[in-house]
């Protein structure tokens, strides 16, 4: 279980081209972090180092004497801008396997449905969900299999007022019970207790 | 279900939909079998001669149909961040793709094997043989084809880089196993081309995975 998230001094170069250097962010759990900036300042690749999937140019990621190897296999959440869901494969399908994928009980699929107002949809295959119903559907495994920082990457674009204002619901349940989270957004993040704000 | 048991059934189930799975590629084979005696003639004394061989040599080809899919859907959709992110390996990941790979397209094809040999005239005493060196060879071309389809993840028209890329990793176990089947065939000692056969095969799936993996990283970094 994660219960910090520190990156000290980081900086991304990307196709030769430096995003940004010297960012600092020391997350406590419980606590939400908006990162802005404009398009192509980097808000993805940041998330995505600190999912380990890009290398950093400088400075460093911890996650407060977890081992960066366990935290990134057991303890982290991403959800990018694809949403990871086979279309042929029916929504049940999908969240079953990547709850059991992330940990979860088979059992919590039932449940996580029923929290993101999914049950009547596990049936259709995903290509028949709209593009809302689809990132709730992806959004459901986060709740389904317990891990303790989300990195979310413009979350909620595709989701309705009210899915806004039930995901933030969540988050704000995630984050009560001891949860991380830190947020892409162009909109102002509901849940957010920091910001981190990313200049190209 | 444990974690590993859902990814397999998952691979195996997408490798068996993916660009029509077995019946594709067992069709494709089908369809090349029945082209040679097209194009080099009907005699039965020419076609005996060489349809161990050519049976071998069409399901090299049949086994590269759907490779560029392996990876690539999983790329393109965001699965294979998820995938990474996991106490699993990504190598263990790697291997399993290929086993849905091989289950989907490299086991069928070794039954159809025999099948296309016979009918190209070949004595059905080699059948089993055939099936032998066609169930190894496709552990084979599924481990290297993997190799080919991680390392062109993201090109544009991958599945043309995949083809190029893997075609001269099909050639040793090409030659290992059409010399044994030609061995067998003619009663000479053919053991010895089996065993580098299997130790191709062997080594792929030690080796193949590693490589994917990296390949992999290398895509999503």
């Amino acid at each position: 279980m994660i219960s910090q998230l520190v990156i000290k001094d980081a900086a991304i170069r990307r196709g030769g081209r430096l995003l940004f250097e010297g960012v600092s962010l020391d997350l406590a759990a419980g606590e939400a972090c908006a990162l802005t900036g404009p398009n192509g300042s980097g808000k993805t690749s940041l998330l995505r180092a600190v999912a380990g999937l890009v290398r950093l140019e400088a400075g460093e990621i911890g996650f407060g004497g977890v081992d960066p190897g366990d935290a990134r296999g057991g303890a982290i959440h991403l959800q990018g801008h694809a949403d990871g869901l086979k279309a042929a494969h029916t929504a049940r399908e999908e969240l079953t396997f990547w709850t059991v994928w992330g940990g979860g009980a088979e059992a919590a699929v039932r449940e996580a449905a029923r929290d993101l107002e999914l049950t009547g949809l596990l049936d259709l295959e995903v290509r028949r969900l709209s593009a809302g119903q689809r990132r709730r559907l992806a959004l459901a495994r986060l709740v389904a299999a317990p891990r303790a920082l989300w990195l979310l990457d413009e979350p909620l674009s595709p989701l309705d007022a009210r899915w806004r204002d039930g995901f933030a619901a969540i988050m704000r349940r995630h984050l009560d019970g001891g949860g991380l989270i830190v947020a892409a957004m162009h909109d102002p993040l509901p849940v957010a207790t920091r910001s981190l704000e990313l200049t190209a | 279900m444990s974690r590993i048991g859902a990814l397999i059934a998952r691979e195996t189930t997408l490798a068996w939909g993916r660009g029509g799975g077995p019946l594709v590629a067992v069709g494709f084979y089908a369809g090349v079998a029945t082209f040679l005696p097209l194009a080099i003639g009907p005699e039965p004394e020419r076609l005996r001669a060489i349809a161990p061989g050519a049976a071998w040599v069409a399901l090299a080809l049949a086994s590269l149909l759907s490779l560029e899919r392996m990876f690539e859907r999983d790329y393109e959709d965001g699965a294979l961040d998820l995938l990474a992110l996991s106490p699993t390996p990504l190598e263990i990941t790697c291997l399993i793709k290929c086993v849905g790979q091989w289950l989907a397209t490299g086991a069928p094809l070794a039954l159809a094997a025999p099948i296309a040999a016979i009918a190209l005239g070949a004595s059905p005493s080699l059948a089993p043989m055939i099936f032998a060196c066609a169930l190894m060879g496709g552990i084979a071309f599924s481990f290297m084809g993997g190799i080919g389809a991680a390392l062109s993840l993201g090109a544009r028209r991958g599945g043309l880089l995949t083809a190029v890329i893997v075609l001269p990793l099909f050639v040793p176990p090409v030659i290992f196993g059409g010399g044994a089947l030609d061995a067998f065939a003619n009663g000479l000692p053919w053991t010895s081309g089996f065993a580098f056969l299997g130790a191709y095969a062997a080594s792929a799936v030690a080796l193949g995975p590693l490589a994917m993996a990296a390949a992999c990283r290398n895509a999503l970094s």
